[in-house]
């Protein structure tokens, strides 16, 4: 059973995709109940994972599984070669977590072929998953285009006004950089070859032996990391973002934010910094910059925003820039702040959409002026919303604090000192863009009539948001059982980024003779 | 005299044409069919060229890993030629498929139709096997005489015979230059047969970079080149296929591209191998051309043949990739290539079929608003032709291209790859909008004349299972591709 988790746990969901093309069509209920217990089921076959005390001392794949897949004579293997260590490991509970939840939010919010949505949705998270378990390049190239298309049609079909242009836009975004992305796998392949490694496969474990030299690994870093900066997004190629929130409808924006922007993020941690870590060292000034600039930039436009939802997607673009620069300051805590706060924006963005689509179930608009005084016809709604306020500004006991503190802290202590300075306002800006919306929607005077009847969250709603608000207080109070499984992989990760630059630099081709003078 | 006879009979070997022997007859044999049947009904003989078509497909795959040559060594019936046999069957038979239905619809329910596809195959299989420079030839004209006349085949039609005269004169040009090339390397090297130029530039390289055998291989190169459809030969590509019957638009960019491809690769890489270095960088300049041109202009296209039209031409440009490489990788790749869109393309071509009105006037992205909903099984095969296209996994399009350009790569041409990917990223945006009309516009019409036709599905379900399965597992293809090269 342990031998296939993962094997399991990724195509269930393409089970009961099949399954689901039997159900009848009208029925809308057994449709969505059908998915809600196969992506529950998922969840527990991942639970293992989080039980499973080996992460906390062991940095290498665990669950692995091999199948040979394609092979062309002396071309080609690519080989179905999957696993998961301590920075997966999250992402990929995150995935089974948030996932019944994003099912559960589509009871009343599509009526409009919800088998195609369902059907949709479930190919979503056999592909998520797939990425996050592979350990081929190619697999996890072939999962990570697959994510595509099921939500170019979640934001098409089900989305708002804009849907097709936010769709189109989405799609192209993504699928230009994974191309480029593409050239640089091919070429890694072949200096693998070249250089004399017998290459099973795009063994990603294999292409971290690789000596690549530097001038080389600039190119090929290049390509990566803007492949994974638009998934991210990282200011300037973000702005397929707040379109692709705003007109996705609640499930879609929920998976969106919580589980694929990861995808960017996770893939700097796999690939482009493991694999060409020279380059990544000679990038991150520039890359931490444009993490700066991506944290206040989307904090001072969130601020400015009339539409709830654009809000929340503007604040999107700013906690990922914390994340990045976690990342990029290259210690335990940048990295570990930066791994945490992922899971944070994936629970805490998660559930504001979620909030933003109550509100607009209730009352067809998301416009912040339309509100106002809504604190009195909701209490519950009120003091959810406002938990997660604090969660997403980051204010100390919920789980926005751990990880933004640990971010700066680690920036701090790096290089990237000045950064952590002015990433500190953006702290401030969230505060402000955060509290500054939640009064006006949910404070003052409720002077907008069709604000009168308004129905607190129903028992459906209340669950929906019962897990996520337990990991704001889990994460924000006690994240050391967090922590404790992902440190010896980041520690591995750290050696491989920071090991071998210092073996790059005595190497043959890195030394130039001194002048003669 | 007697003594020539005899050596000429001795040369005869049957085995060596087998496959368009059987082709030909069957396709004799149904005209003379056609004739005796009552007047509109063809579906009988739709059925016997299928037949005809999987017969002889078993002859051609029994001469894998079984060569034969014969005429004095102008046929060679090697594992190249059966790879690209394959392709014309497959092409033809699914072509044939769509057709049935079609032509009534149309206004045209004649029998010659299928004997002429079945011959422009044959035709297609003397250019793969073709081991000399006229046979080469003559397999061209058999295959273009026909698609002329296939091109033209509605002749109540204007578009149609636009499509049929345009096709003619453009053709016959071509053809013109063809045989321009094939006198001049004739004059440099004293023969016409393939492997002997080859030998003989590899005896006598000073005669590489004569006027005469540059001119040659210019004159040579441009008539393949037409018949492929690359920029800047492409002109009469949009409005043939524009105004061609549809199945034979679908037919047309898949059967003949695929022959003139072989023999192409055939002569450059067996007679021409010497001058390798000029006509890579001539085909990195027109494979880059052909890529541009083919998806920009499909970009602003509205009606759906025609961007398909465009669109085919953007393809070449990607197997034009894999000549430049010139590797083994590239070579398969490209052999795979042709077969993978040979599903996709024809597959897209029958979900129009079928969607069209009589007239097809209505096949624009404004006609198939809503289609995903009327229609849904055609919608969604659709959606994974166009997906293929685009070159997503896990299909076909997206193993043929990676082969293609793992293999620019491994020969260093990562501009030319990176140019490629690029392409295809501009393609992404209007093979999607077909989607985006498909699925998130509301219906405009009802679709209630679209019928689903036994065959028509046949054929396109096979090409789903084509796209998929070349997506998913390529490996097996990919490797009996590798036995296929030189």
């Amino acid at each position: 059973m342990t031998d296939h988790l993962l094997s399991l746990m990724t195509f269930f969901p393409i089970l009961g995709m099949v399954a689901l093309l039997f159900l009848p069509k009208e029925n809308g209920n057994l449709i969505k109940g059908f998915t809600l217990v196969v992506t529950i089921i998922v969840f527990f076959i991942s639970l293992p994972l989080a039980f499973n005390d080996v992460f906390k001392t062991s940095a290498g794949m665990h669950y692995t599984e091999f199948v040979p897949w394609i092979s062309v004579g002396e071309f080609f293997t690519m080989n179905y070669s999957v696993g998961v260590d301590g920075i997966s490991l999250w992402l990929i509970l995150l995935t089974t977590f948030i996932m019944p939840i994003a099912i559960l939010s589509t009871w009343h919010a599509v009526d409009k072929n919800v088998k195609g949505f369902m059907a949709l949705a479930l190919l979503l998270e056999t592909a998520m998953l797939g990425a996050f378990i592979s350990l081929d390049l190619f697999l996890f190239y072939i999962f990570w285009e697959l994510m595509l298309i099921p939500m170019y049609f979640m934001i098409g079909i089900w989305g708002g006004k804009n849907r097709i242009y936010a769709a189109v836009k989405f799609f192209i975004f993504t699928a230009v950089g994974s191309l480029l992305m593409l050239v640089a796998v091919i070429y890694v392949y072949y200096y693998a070859i070249q250089s004399g490694i017998d290459m099973s496969g795009f063994s990603i474990t294999q292409f971290y032996q690789v000596a690549i030299p530097a001038e080389i690994q600039t190119w090929l870093f290049l390509a990566f990391a803007f492949s994974f900066a638009i998934k991210v997004p990282m200011f300037p190629v973000h702005t397929w973002l707040p379109d692709a929130h705003t007109e996705a409808p609640t499930a879609g924006s929920v998976i969106l934010a919580a589980i694929l922007l990861k995808m960017g993020t996770y893939g700097f941690l796999r690939f482009a910094m493991p694999l060409f870590p020279d380059a990544t060292h000679q990038f991150i000034p520039f890359l931490a910059l444009l993490s700066v600039i991506g944290i206040i930039y989307g904090a001072l436009v969130a601020m400015m925003q009339d539409d709830i939802k654009k809000l929340v997607a503007y604040s999107s673009v700013s906690h990922l820039g914390f994340v990045m620069l976690g990342v990029f300051a290259l210690n335990l805590q940048g990295l570990s702040g930066g791994m945490i706060q992922m899971i944070n924006h994936g629970i805490t963005t998660g559930a504001l959409f979620l909030i933003v689509g109550f509100l607009y179930e209730r009352r067809h608009t998301r416009e912040i002026a339309q509100f106002g005084g809504l604190a009195k016809r909701m209490p519950i709604f009120a003091t959810i919303f406002l938990i997660m306020t604090f969660s997403s500004i980051g204010l100390p006991g919920t789980n926005g604090f751990v990880g933004e503190f640990l971010i700066l802290m680690g920036a701090f202590e790096s290089q990237l000192r000045w950064f952590a300075v002015f990433a500190t306002t953006g702290v401030i800006l969230a505060a402000v863009y955060m509290l500054w919306m939640y009064q006006r929607v949910m404070f003052g005077e409720l002077k907008n009539p069709a604000n009168e009847k308004l129905k607190d969250l129903s028992g459906r709603e209340i669950a929906l948001m019962a897990p996520l608000l337990l990991f704001v207080f889990w994460i924000g109070l006690y994240p050391n059982p967090f922590f404790e499984k992902m440190t010896p992989a980041l520690e591995q990760l750290l050696q491989q980024v920071n090991g071998t630059e210092i073996v790059a630099m005595v190497e043959p081709a890195q030394i130039q003779l001194p002048e003669l003078k | 005299m007697e003594n020539l006879v005899q050596e000429a009979i001795a040369n005869v070997n049957f085995a060596a044409i087998m496959p368009s022997l059987v082709l030909t007859l069957f396709g004799m044999a149904i005209l003379l069919v056609s004739v005796f049947l009552p007047r509109g009904s063809t579906t009988p003989v739709a059925w016997l060229s299928v037949v005809a078509l999987v017969v002889t497909g078993f002859v051609s795959l029994g001469a894998w890993n079984n060569p034969e040559v014969g005429f004095y060594g102008h046929v060679a019936l090697d594992n190249f030629a059966t790879f690209f046999n394959i392709i014309f069957l497959v092409s033809a038979a699914l072509t044939i498929l769509i057709s049935d239905d079609y032509l009534r619809r149309e206004g045209y329910p004649v029998g010659e139709y299928y004997p002429l596809i079945l011959f422009a195959t044959a035709g297609a299989m003397w250019m793969a096997s073709g081991t000399d420079l006229l046979t080469i030839f003559l397999g061209l004209e058999v295959l273009s005489v026909s698609l002329y006349v296939l091109a033209g085949f509605f002749r109540g039609q204007l578009r149609s015979n636009e499509a049929g005269l345009k096709y003619f004169l453009l053709g016959c040009f071509a053809t013109g230059f063809l045989l321009y090339g094939i006198a001049l390397l004739y004059g440099v090297t004293g023969t016409t047969n393939i492997a002997d130029i080859g030998m003989y530039f590899a005896q006598n390289p000073a005669y590489i970079s004569n006027i005469m055998t540059l001119g040659g291989v210019g004159l040579l190169s441009i008539g393949f080149l037409f018949k492929i459809g690359v920029v800047p030969f492409h002109m009469w590509t949009p409005d043939v296929y524009q105004g061609a019957p549809t199945p034979i638009t679908a037919f047309m960019s898949a059967g003949p591209k695929a022959a003139a491809f072989a023999g192409f690769l055939r002569v450059l890489l067996l007679a021409l191998p010497a001058l390798q270095p000029e006509w890579s960088t001539m085909f990195w300049i027109l494979a880059v051309l052909t890529m541009i041109v083919g998806n920009v202009i499909a970009i602003s296209q509205t009606d759906i043949k025609r961007m398909l039209a465009f669109s085919s031409i953007a393809h070449v440009g990607y197997a034009l990739v894999g000549l430049v490489a010139a590797n083994e990788i590239g070579i398969s790749g490209i052999l795979f290539y042709l077969l993978a869109y040979t599903f996709m393309n024809i597959g897209a071509f029958a979900v129009l079929v079928l969607a069209g009105k009589k007239g097809e006037d209505n096949l624009t992205l404004d006609g198939m608003a809503g289609f995903g909903y009327k229609r849904p099984f055609l919608a969604v095969a659709m959606s994974i032709f166009l997906v293929s296209l685009m070159g997503i996994p896990p299909t076909a399009g997206f193993a043929g291209k990676f082969y293609i350009f793992a293999g620019a790569v491994e020969a260093g041409y990562i501009w030319l790859v990176v140019i490629g990917v690029l392409n295809s990223a501009v393609s992404l945006y209007y093979y999607l909008r077909v989607m985006v009309y498909m699925y998130f516009r509301d219906p405009a019409e009802d679709f209630g004349w679209v019928k689903m036709p036994a065959a028509a599905v046949v054929s396109i379900v096979l090409s789903v299972v084509g796209v998929l399965y070349l997506g998913v597992l390529p490996g097996a293809v990919m490797e009996i591709a590798k036995l296929a090269i030189f």
